[in-house]
């Protein structure tokens, strides 16, 4: 099993640097000079020729590559000129706040989302199915941020019931349950759309397990039925289900960009969008190669849970 | 085409969705043509104007504009844009999916290296990224949409493409001249369209969603353009006070990509093949039981009895009868063989004697099946699961399938047991082991660590065996268990069969379709053809006279080890399919000796002590056949 | 008279499992070298069981599969280069599963067509000639040229095939396993039809099957593999009945045959040797009940016994059986 973790890390190297490559490439097509691109307003000749400097871009671009590659891997991510800040901290700081968005999300997504399609799919065309269904479509076809912006409307100012926005109170004390009430709005917008798909990608999973030979096995030996759903079926399902599990968690942090911005949560996510729109490169870079490799070895730990899971997987 | 368009449209919800999504469509294509207000004309003296005020339908945002207008303009560009994106995006991935799943090889692993990378990215991140480098604009915004979505096609595109490429058609393609090229384009293309187009289905309702978002965020389309996207982001900040200016733009959105998302469903619905054989749904944990008649009485023969069995396959609007009246019985400790083709309904009558049978589309319609008496069929699900696997157990034909991938196979062994009774673990332990060296699997107690895939096909069915054998059942009924098995190890396996029986007292009900594995091992057999016994008796009796004329033409027709080289004595014809069964003899069209009699009526079973036959003219009547 | 297809130290060895950048990290010696002749309108049967090669050399035949090691020579002519359109006119293949060998999404026209345009470049009117004199062949109705596959059955979608490699004008024909797939009645039917079309166009098979009485049936000599290499080679009528290699009476004693008892022959296990890890000597050794020890470490060759049965065995089993 060690081995096989270790084979994992290992391809993943070729990946994490295709990553890097690729998003070096996007970010060389900004048009102009590249120094003044990334300084913004703050071009005066003297930090231009500085940037040139410290970031090689006067060198060829294969040059740029490597000093730029260099750097990160010694940590330094560059210096955010728009915050006057090192990338690095910023982007930790930022990511911690989306991950705990983001993580809370994964997990209602996943949980939820598995029994609603377990449970559709064994009650195929009862009404638990139908209900199901319906609401799973309801769910795929909202665009998060509107829906976001709805339970504020609705669940936050009509009801009062939970904070508008941000992560903490702006007064009072940060504990669990201050978080908990300004997550929740928040992470149950970020799961909506994740559990649909989830939901409909778990119910034909399992509709296709119920058809195997196996299944019919299982009844000719006598296993009672929920023996049969949850032990056979669900188990061979889950094979097909997990490594959606790791696409999955690619939406849920996509759309936690939207989610960050319609609720003002202090995540990555809102930090690339005001990136962009002030043209703070370096942030843009170094928030994007960050939570891509983040993502790299979450994907690694999901191929892991899925050898555990199939034992045909060769480790 | 035609025939996809009825089944599309029988699917009522799908048809909603298409319609709203034509009117949608519609009035995105008439807009200019409306009589509307200047969608970008502002008016700051009129803003946020509720919806139904005159003047403004929907009301006025923040510039007080109206929203009426600006909506369906927006709803124009929406559309457009995710359009274009989904049309770019499957274009070029399915090229790059179709070469690198053609050519396979280097290529192959290059291109899909470089698909990995993209798809490493969860996708906002690369679309962010790219529009941070082009700058914001609707045009970057398509491009990087358009650019994130590519890489699914081509994992998917690819996937299939390996798959088709593979098939022996293409072989015969290149073995009839054609280039690469032209395979591609004749043989490989024609048969991925289906499969792109329903992935085009499930992504251009996210294309939507995700070009409006990057609209949203002020990433797309810039003022004064809009779409309906930015309308949404530009009326964030008034959410609280005007809530409409929200509301509108976000339900067009929702009702848009819900009549998409509802039109897919439908498409890809009625492109899969499976849906045309109504076998799409789950099995129900027992055959569905609907019986015109009440059962007959018990007539007391033999351990198992099954009494004018009628099991039918409910397809759409066609009845197959694959079981038509069949009436065997089987004594303990005999072994009753039942030979017939495919179609004969060997198998299904098999089945239905525990309610296997997959329902939908399965149905028994007609008879009993009485284990000691007892009628299963309508029995409660409660007694026929406790019998499953206790008192009758089965053995099926491909253990590989029918063998649970992800368990151990002394695991699986102990859950036969611990089906019926509780098992403690070093007992379950012990039972594993012995059921295994019972069926002469050597070296037991590592093999019931090992998964199926880890054992040769021989060895899976022995395991099989050993879990029919768990309880001690009093009946096996044995599914063509040695069909999928090479004939030295097919030798083996009938050989265990046979001393397991004699040693244990064995009722065993042998299905197949081999006249040679039936002689070694069975005592009686019944010969099925369209789903009706048409001959039973004696093994050697019918093997060296058989009555019906299907069973003499099909013993004839079977070359025999010893036979040279020679000629065979085919017959003519194919089986009837059973939902359009003639009157009469099934087998009258093939035989040599049918006349009209044959054709009328219904031929009875016409039995004589041990041997029956149905047909009004055998091969020798039951009555000259004497000692 | 020239050798139909004359096959000279072919072998096969596939690649297995990747490394991390491609190269291969073992082999498996697919086909062991086979040296053997076709003679013109013969049948050859190739007998054995799973894992016995019989498929990988099929398609090389064909030029579908380049070989490791090796020449085919096809009427004399020596053809090196896996390209099957240069073979395709020669030598074609029937497949063993109909309904999949035809493309669901073609008309049976436009898949006869195929060879006739791309190896033949026939017009129009010729093509449709010569189809409908195929077809008449095979007693196929010229109506099921405008139909899909899958509106066929097994037994009729085989003759689809046979039409098609015949319309190629190849004058031989590998059968892979033509008629497992078929009911037992359909069987018959496409045997015989088979051995009219040979006499009728002059044909050469080579009959690929795992079934010992079909294979008996149909061909004049048979070849029976284990494990990639040949290990018997003689007369149809002579191999099942008086067999001279032990792996042989072990399959001729396995076959169920009405009017035998039931009595597993005498082999120990039934589990072939790990391909990856082949033994150094004969590869049916460990299941021999007459091996000796020059045979678990010495590879037999193929060598005649009789005047037209070759063996590879140290110890062959001369005398008669059973």
């Amino acid at each position: 099993m060690t081995g096989y973790i270790l084979k994992r890390l290992l391809s993943a190297v070729p990946v994490l640097l295709g990553i890097t490559v690729i998003v070096f490439l996007i970010m060389a097509m900004i048009p102009g000079d590249p120094a003044t691109a990334i300084l913004g307003s703050y071009a005066t000749p003297e930090n231009v020729e500085k940037l040139n400097r410290d970031l090689g871009l006067d060198k060829p671009l294969v040059q740029q590559y490597f000093i730029w590659l260099g750097n990160m891997l010694q940590g330094d991510f560059g210096t955010s000129f728009a915050l006057n800040r090192p990338v690095i901290d910023e982007v930790l700081e930022r990511f911690n706040a989306t991950l705990v968005l983001a993580g809370t999300a994964f997990v209602l997504c996943s949980l939820f989302g598995v029994a609603a399609g377990v449970i559709s799919a064994a009650n195929q065309y009862g009404w638990a199915d139908k209900a199901i269904t319906f609401v799973v479509l309801l769910g795929i076809s909202i665009p998060s941020f509107f829906l976001g912006m709805m339970m504020i409307l609705f669940f936050a100012v009509n009801l009062r019931l939970f904070p508008v926005s941000g992560m903490w109170p702006i007064y009072g004390a940060r504990d669990l349950s201050a978080l908990a009430s300004h997550l929740a709005l928040p992470a149950i917008a970020l799961a909506v759309v994740a559990t649909g798909v989830i939901a409909r990608l778990a119910r034909s999973a399992m509709l296709e397990v119920l058809r195997q030979d196996f299944i019919r096995t299982a009844r000719a030996k006598g296993v009672p039925e929920r023996g049969v759903i949850w032990r056979h079926a669900l188990k061979a399902a889950m094979v097909s289900i997990i490594p959606i599990l790791g696409i999955q968690a690619g939406f849920v942090l996509s759309g936690a960009v939207y989610i960050e911005i319609v609720f003002q949560w202090p995540g990555v996510g809102r930090m690339l969008v005001d990136a962009i729109l002030k043209r703070d490169i370096l942030l843009v870079q170094g928030g994007v190669v960050f939570v891509a490799a983040c993502y790299v070895l979450f994907n690694i730990a999901v191929d892991v849970a899925q050898s555990l899971l199939d034992p045909r997987i060769k480790t | 085409m035609i025939p996809f368009l009825k089944l599309l449209a029988r699917n009522r919800l799908a048809l909603a969705g298409g319609i709203v999504l034509s009117v949608v469509i519609a009035l995105a294509l008439v807009t200019p043509l409306l009589p509307l207000a200047d969608p970008d004309v502002t008016d700051t003296a009129n803003r946020f104007k509720r919806p139904f005020s005159d003047g403004a339908l929907l009301g006025t945002d923040h510039l007080g504009r109206d929203l009426l207008s600006r909506l369906l303009w927006g709803t124009r560009l929406s559309l457009a844009v995710g359009f274009a994106a989904a049309v770019i995006a499957a274009t070029l991935g399915a090229a790059i999916g179709i070469i690198a799943g053609f050519y396979g090889g280097r290529t192959d692993n290059v291109i899909m290296r470089g698909v990995d990378m993209l798809m490493a990215f969860p996708y906002i991140l690369l679309a962010l990224a790219i529009v941070a480098a082009l700058g914001p604009g609707l045009l970057n915004a398509l491009i990087a949409v358009a650019a994130v979505n590519v890489p699914f096609f081509a994992r998917n595109i690819r996937g299939i493409t390996v798959g088709i490429a593979h098939k022996e058609f293409v072989d015969a393609a290149r073995l009839a001249g054609l280039s690469n090229a032209r395979i591609i384009l004749t043989e490989v293309l024609p048969n991925v369209v289906p499969v792109i187009v329903i992935a085009m289905s499930t992504t251009i309702g996210w294309m939507i969603l995700e070009t409006a978002g990057l609209s949203f965020l002020g990433l797309g389309s810039q003022p004064p353009q809009a779409d309906l996207g930015s309308m949404l982001g530009e009326a964030r900040s008034a959410l609280i006070t005007n809530p409409h200016t929200s509301i509108v733009p976000g339900v067009m959105i929702l009702i848009i990509v819900m009549s998409i998302n509802l039109l897919g469903d439908g498409v890809r619905d009625a492109l899969d093949p499976r849906l045309k054989s109504g076998a799409l749904s789950r099995p129900m944990a027992a055959t569905l039981v609907n019986r015109a008649k009440p059962a007959p009485q018990a007539e007391d023969k033999g351990l198992l009895e099954v009494q004018a069995l009628e099991t039918q396959f409910h397809v759409k609007d066609r009845i197959y009868r694959a079981v038509g009246g069949v009436s065997l019985h089987v004594e303990k400790g005999e072994c009753l063989g039942i030979i017939g083709e495919s179609g004969s309904g060997k198998s299904v009558t098999a089945l239905s004697v525990m309610g296997l049978v997959a329902s939908p589309p399965g149905v028994i319609t007609g008879g009993a099946v009485r284990y000691d008496g007892d009628d299963l069929i309508g029995a409660p699900y409660r007694r026929l699961r406790e019998m499953r696997g206790r008192n009758v157990a089965y053995i099926f034909q491909d253990p590989l399938a029918t063998l649970h991938p992800l368990y151990r196979v002394g695991d699986q062994l102990i859950e036969a047991i611990s089906a019926h009774r509780p098992v403690g673990k070093a007992e379950g332990r012990a039972k594993a082991i012995e059921l295994l060296q019972a069926v002469r699997i050597p070296n037991p107690e590592k093999r019931i660590t090992d998964y199926p895939h880890e054992m040769s096909g021989g060895m899976r069915q022995r395991v099989g065996i050993a879990m029919a054998l768990a309880n001690d059942p009093d009946i096996i009924i044995a599914d063509e268990p040695t069909t999928a098995l090479d004939v030295t190890v097919q030798a083996q396996i009938l050989s265990l069969l046979d001393d397991l029986r004699r040693s244990r007292g064995l009722a065993i009900v042998f299905i197949t379709h081999d006249f040679g594995v039936v002689a070694q091992l069975c005592d009686r057999v019944a010969v099925m053809y369209a789903g009706r016994i048409v001959e039973e008796g004696r093994t050697a009796d019918i093997l060296d006279t058989p009555r019906h004329p299907y069973t003499a033409r099909l013993m004839a027709c079977v070359p025999e080890l010893g036979g040279g080289k020679r000629r065979l004595e085919a017959i003519p014809g194919l089986p009837p399919v059973v939902d359009r069964l003639p009157a009469g003899c099934a087998f009258a069209d093939r035989c040599d000796k049918a006349n009209e009699a044959c054709r009328q009526g219904d031929i009875p079973l016409e039995r004589d002590g041990a041997q029956a036959v149905r047909c009004l003219f055998p091969e020798r009547p039951p009555r000259e056949v004497a000692s | 008279m020239t050798s139909a297809l004359s096959l000279d130290n072919l072998s096969k060895t596939l690649p297995v499992g990747r490394t991390l950048f491609g190269a291969a990290k073992a082999s498996v010696k697919a086909v062991h070298p086979i040296t053997l002749a076709v003679e013109p309108n013969e049948t050859l049967g190739i007998v054995g069981e799973s894992g016995c090669g019989k498929s990988t050399l099929a398609r090389m035949l064909v030029g579908l599969l380049e070989p490791t090691t090796g020449t085919i020579e096809i009427e004399g002519a020596a053809l090196d280069n896996a390209d099957p359109a240069e073979f395709g006119k020669r030598i074609q293949y029937v497949f063993q599963d109909p309904i999949s060998s035809l493309n669901p999404r073609k008309t049976i026209r436009q898949i006869m067509e195929a060879p006739l345009k791309r190896l033949h470049r026939m017009g129009r009117a010729e093509r449709d000639m010569r189809i409908a004199e195929i077809f008449a062949s095979v007693n196929l109705r010229e109506e099921f040229l405008e139909r899909y596959p899958h509106e066929f059955s097994g037994g009729q979608a085989q003759r689809i095939g046979i039409a098609r490699a015949l319309a190629a004008n190849a004058r031989i024909l590998i059968l892979d396993e033509p008629v497992s797939a078929l009911d037992v009645s359909v069987q018959a039917q496409v045997l015989n039809l088979l051995a009219d079309l040979k006499r009728e166009f002059d044909l050469t098979y080579l009959f690929i099957s795992h079934d010992l009485a079909v294979v008996e049936a149909v061909s004049d000599r048979i070849a029976v593999l284990y494990f990639g290499s040949v290990v018997e080679l003689g007369p149809a009528e002579k191999v099942f009945a008086h067999p001279h290699h032990p792996y042989t009476k072990l399959l001729a004693e396995s076959a169920p045959v009405v009017g035998r008892p039931l009595t597993a022959p005498e082999a120990k296990g039934t589990e072939l040797p790990n391909p990856l890890d082949p033994p150094p000597g004969c590869a049916f050794a460990a299941r021999c009940p007459y091996a000796t020890d020059r045979c678990r470490s010495e590879v037999p060759k193929l060598a005649e016994t009789t005047a037209k049965t070759s063996v590879a065995c140290f110890h062959p089993l001369v005398g008669s059986l059973g």
